[in-house]
């Protein structure tokens, strides 16, 4: 049996809601893991990672460690496929696209509710938020694209194994939703 | 009657019709956003792009000519539509999962027909303010695709102008006809043709919020091109 | 109109009184922007009591007021001070120096009573850089005249006392050929045409072969006709002097020297077509030109030439009106002109009906360019034979050039059409010339290694801008200075144009910081070639061009703009998060 094709995936500032839908394929996760491995991905827990054949990408960049781990998938990916609204045009996140990131920090950390010793937070060990939020592809270049939010079960499998085929994926345009 | 043919269908025409009309009446679509039946051809979105004789021209703005033979759902076609479609996407904030307006959204249904996955080029993300003045409507002014049916709308149906066009090149933005520029001081009413004609999230009704669930929306019922016209709004 | 001191916009009543004044008699909403130039002369600003009296006395929205004055570039809501400076940004003007020349002066006068801006190109390309005070072309910019206009402006001189050199502007015409050698519009060339009658006329103009000289080469001959066939209540004469094009100026020249050969030139026109009534729509950089234009439309109705009774016919009345642009390039696209013209935003209509059947308040209507009626009245004259006899098969007679760049005569050069970018390069003593952008910033960049080309309209078609690339010069600075002229001066109506030119300019000045990337270059090839085939008008479909020549013909140009970091996509991760750090510095808390 030759080798397993590897595939890792992540969320970057997203909901997972993506990786529920990757898991709505059912019973065909079964066939899926038959044929595949899972490198980096929340699904085995693993935090580097190693070379793969194709790099699942949901949520949008929004701080410097989603720069760092998108473009770790980029190097390590022969495949990079962005999933999702957030993904691609940086979704939910990117409201506060409306709003200065003084402003942000200072609604969540200084004015918000409940804050018992506020203060923005400045820890070095922290992520730096970035000063709006972006869609993956103005970070990296991204091979394939699944728009929806999430994008349908249906859509992952039909992509995720024409790929395994070797078959280049064609999504119909009746099947296209960006929500 | 004289005829002329789109994608090898020939369709009749009455002198003085645009090849859009013409193709409306014969139930062909060809996909559009600043067009509307009840008002004159505006010609601003592009989306309607046709090729004629090799070049591409905007098929409500072109005069029917008997003998035309007009390409509208090609590939090659689809990919100059879905360009466009994709500046329209980059210029504005067009979060769909957040906008009350998606599936019943001219510009997202159109987009989807056309097979546009997702822009790739860098959003612009503009930062204007929404107008929340009123007691019945939100205007959300950066999900505007300028097609000036809201102006056309309040002005030569409402007999209001209520709304207009400001700015010149990438600031051209729609403005409300008011002393203070706030929809509440304007003469506009929840009646207004003005009120049910933006075919983007823009002018929004209040007091409702995600209403319709999600596969019984307007255009998750009948898709925007099997739809006759005048359903809409 | 003043050129001294700016009225105080602080006493309504009176601001009142002004606007009903400039107003006076007429109160013709298809002057307001003429009353809105008139307003800004007076106040450096349109003044709310002064938009709430047009709204009363128009019957017009102060949101429809507001939208044309926030269309053109010379109107403003905001005051812009006793002084308001604006330097052409040509690329001829940063090749001469034009942005160290702003610092200098922009230091110089801070706190003045005054504004200081960039402008499109002004039209004196062959004498830049340039600026404009108040509206006022003063040319040959260097760091003394800088110092004086400090000065002045720190000295706060009333622009009428300033010394009249510093408004001399110079013809530089370099080459004549039959038609600057020819001499017209004594009236000779309507009495010609009056006694020919208009069919004759027309076709002495068929047989010389004369096309448009504004770029697009319609044959003048057929528009006339197309026009004259109209049902009509009204036709109307309209000469384009919106000479926007950066690096044309010849209608300046034309208006300078010869301003008689091109009125007599639409009065021929109006004689063919049955008009009565005619305007010059002049661009507001030339506002110069507005006395003299004046001068010699009243001089030609004092000896009979217009008016009524023209030259003693009983019948033929035609008189002429100067209106002003006020910043808008789109504005020289006819139906945008005609949109002006009307006093709205300067918009391009959609076509058809062209204006030859509903133009001017919907009226037939032939648009024509300033040289184009200068050459009839020559034509008029000489006959067509003395003017098709030059030229090529489908480029008859000569045409002039304005000429500017990298080389030791600038100015006006005429030529028979066919002659070679090689021949001319010599001629006006080209320097190391790399390349010559043709037709302005929406024409070719022809290489060197293409100089055996000619111009006509069936090779390399031009407008009549020539500007000559040194060999020192980067290309890529050309591009981003058109980029930068597209973006400001695009309608906004159409999605290509509008968002394309954004990007473009977004582009391009990534590539200026070294920052660009090999996607980058694949979506600006992308954008622009939407553009070429979607654009509602002119501006759109041919903004791409010189863009795709070099990219298509020179692409190395873009190798000193990549960034050395990425190839594919370029992501500025200091940048995004400078303003975190900010933040987050000791001290700099947000609390």
């Amino acid at each position: 049996m030759p080798d397993k094709i590897k595939i890792a995936t992540t969320s970057l500032a997203g909901c997972f809601g993506c990786h529920m839908s990757l898991l709505d394929i059912d019973e065909k996760f079964i066939d899926l893991v038959e044929l595949v491995e899972f490198d980096r991905s929340p699904l085995t827990d693993i935090k580097k990672i190693s070379d793969c054949d194709i790099g699942l990408v949901e949520g949008a960049v929004a701080n410097s460690e989603n720069v760092e781990v998108l473009r770790d998938f980029r190097k390590h990916c022969k495949t990079l496929i962005a999933v999702g609204a957030c993904a691609l045009n940086g979704g939910i996140p990117a409201m506060r696209n409306h709003f200065t990131l003084q402003e942000c920090l200072e609604e969540s950390y200084v004015d918000g509710m409940g804050l018992d010793n506020p203060g923005i937070p400045d820890d070095a060990e922290l992520p730096m938020i970035l000063n709006r939020v972006y869609p993956v592809q103005q970070v990296v270049k991204v091979d394939y694209v699944l728009p929806g939010c999430p994008p349908p079960a249906e859509m992952i499998w039909n992509v995720l194994s024409a790929l395994l085929e070797g078959r280049e994926p064609v999504i119909n345009a009746r099947d296209i939703h960006y929500d | 009657m004289p005829a002329f043919k789109i994608d090898d269908q020939e369709v009749e025409f009455i002198p003085g019709q645009s090849v859009m009309q013409a193709a409306l009446a014969a139930d062909i679509y060809i996909p559009h956003l600043c067009f509307h039946e009840d008002f004159k051809a505006h010609g601003s979105c592009r989306i309607c792009l046709v090729m004629q004789n090799g070049r591409y021209l905007s098929a409500c703005t072109i005069p029917a000519v008997e003998g035309m033979d007009i390409i509208n759902i090609r590939d090659d076609v689809q990919e100059q539509r879905k360009q466009l479609l994709e500046l329209l996407f980059i210029e504005g904030n067009h979060v769909c999962p957040s906008c009350e307006k998606s599936g019943s959204c001219s510009l997202q249904s159109v987009a989807e027909f056309c097979g546009l996955l997702s822009p790739s080029l860098p959003f612009m993300y503009p930062n204007r303010s929404v107008d929340a003045s009123h007691a019945d409507f939100l205007l959300d002014f950066n999900r505007c695709i300028l097609c000036e049916l809201c102006v056309r709308a309040s002005r030569d149906v409402d007999g209001k102008s209520v709304f207009g066009i400001s700015g010149r090149g990438s600031n051209a933005h729609l403005v409300v006809n008011s002393a203070d520029g706030k929809l509440v001081s304007s003469s506009f009413e929840k009646t207004d043709r003005a009120a049910s004609i933006c075919p983007v999230g823009v002018i929004l009704p209040k007091h409702r919020g995600f209403k319709v669930p999600i596969g019984k929306r307007e255009f998750d019922v009948t898709a925007i091109n099997e739809r006759r016209e005048n359903d809409a709004g | 109109m003043s050129t001294g001191s700016i009225l105080q916009a602080n006493d309504a009543s009176a601001i009142v009184n002004t606007v009903k004044q400039v107003m006076h008699p007429l109160f013709d909403q298809t002057y307001l922007l003429q009353y809105l130039i008139k307003i800004q002369a007076l106040y450096a600003c349109i003044p709310p009591a002064a938009i709430q009296t047009l709204h009363e006395k128009l019957a017009l929205t102060e949101a429809q007021i507001k939208s044309v004055i926030s269309f053109y570039s010379f109107l403003s809501i905001d005051y812009q001070g006793k002084y308001r400076i604006l330097f052409s940004d040509n690329i001829t003007d940063r090749m001469a120096g034009n942005q160290s020349l702003f610092h200098q002066l922009s230091e110089a006068i801070k706190g003045a009573d005054a504004s200081i801006d960039f402008t499109s190109c002004t039209g004196l390309c062959d004498q830049g850089p340039a600026m404009l005070v108040n509206g006022h072309a003063i040319n040959r910019l260097d760091t003394q005249r800088i110092n004086d206009i400090a000065q002045l402006v720190n000295n706060n001189e009333s622009l009428t006392n300033w010394p009249d050199n510093l408004f001399k502007i110079e013809d530089n015409i370099r080459r004549g050929d039959i038609q600057l050698n020819a001499r017209a519009g004594d009236g000779s060339g309507i009495k010609n045409a009056m006694n020919l009658g208009y069919q004759k006329t027309l076709q002495i103009l068929q047989n010389s072969g004369l096309r448009g000289r504004g770029g697009a080469g319609f044959t003048t001959a057929k528009k006339w006709q197309l026009c004259k066939q109209s049902e009509a209540v009204q036709r109307y004469v309209v000469c384009n002097a919106d000479e926007g094009e950066p690096g044309t100026f010849k209608d300046r020249v034309l208006f300078n020297s010869s301003a008689h050969s091109v009125i007599e030139g639409m009065t021929i026109c109006a004689y063919v077509i049955g008009a009565q009534k005619g305007f010059i729509y002049l661009r507001g950089e030339y506002l110069y030109l507005l006395e003299h234009l004046n001068d010699v439309l009243q001089r030609r109705r004092e000896a009979g030439l217009l008016g009524q009774k023209i030259l003693g016919k009983l019948n033929f009345k035609f008189d002429i009106e100067v209106h002003l642009g006020a910043g808008a390039y789109i504005c020289g696209e006819e139906s945008a002109l005609i949109e002006s013209l009307e006093g709205k935003r300067g918009m391009p209509r959609i076509r058809p009906p062209f204006p030859v059947t509903e133009g001017y308040k919907n009226q037939p209507t032939v648009v024509n360019n300033v040289e184009t009626f200068w050459s009839v009245s020559r034509i008029l004259l000489k006959g067509s034979n003395w003017f098709n006899k030059l030229g090529t098969k489908e480029s008859t007679g000569t045409r002039l050039l304005s000429i500017s760049g990298d080389c030791e005569r600038p100015g006006i050069y005429e030529y028979p059409f066919g002659v070679t970018l090689q021949k001319i390069v010599e001629d006006c003593g080209g320097i190391e010339t790399q390349a010559v952008q043709m037709a302005g910033a929406a024409g070719n960049t022809v290489l060197a290694r293409d100089f055996d080309h000619q111009v006509s309209f069936e090779d390399l078609s031009t407008g009549g801008s020539f500007i000559l690339i040194g060999g020192n010069r980067n290309l890529l600075d050309m591009l981003t200075n058109f980029a930068d002229f597209f973006k400001h001066e695009s309608c906004g109506f159409c999605t290509p144009c509008r968002v394309g030119t954004s990007l473009i300019a977004d582009t391009l000045h990534r590539f200026e910081k070294g920052q660009g990337c090999s996607g980058d270059l694949q979506h600006l090839k992308k954008v622009l070639k939407l553009m070429q085939k979607s654009s509602f008008c002119g501006l759109g479909s041919s903004a791409p061009t010189a863009f795709l020549n070099v990219l298509e013909n020179s692409p190395d140009v873009f190798d000193c703009g990549m960034s050395v970091e990425s190839a594919e996509i370029y992501f500025d991760l200091n940048a995004a998060t400078a303003e975190y750090k900010k933040i987050t510095e000791p001290g700099e808390k947000g609390i």
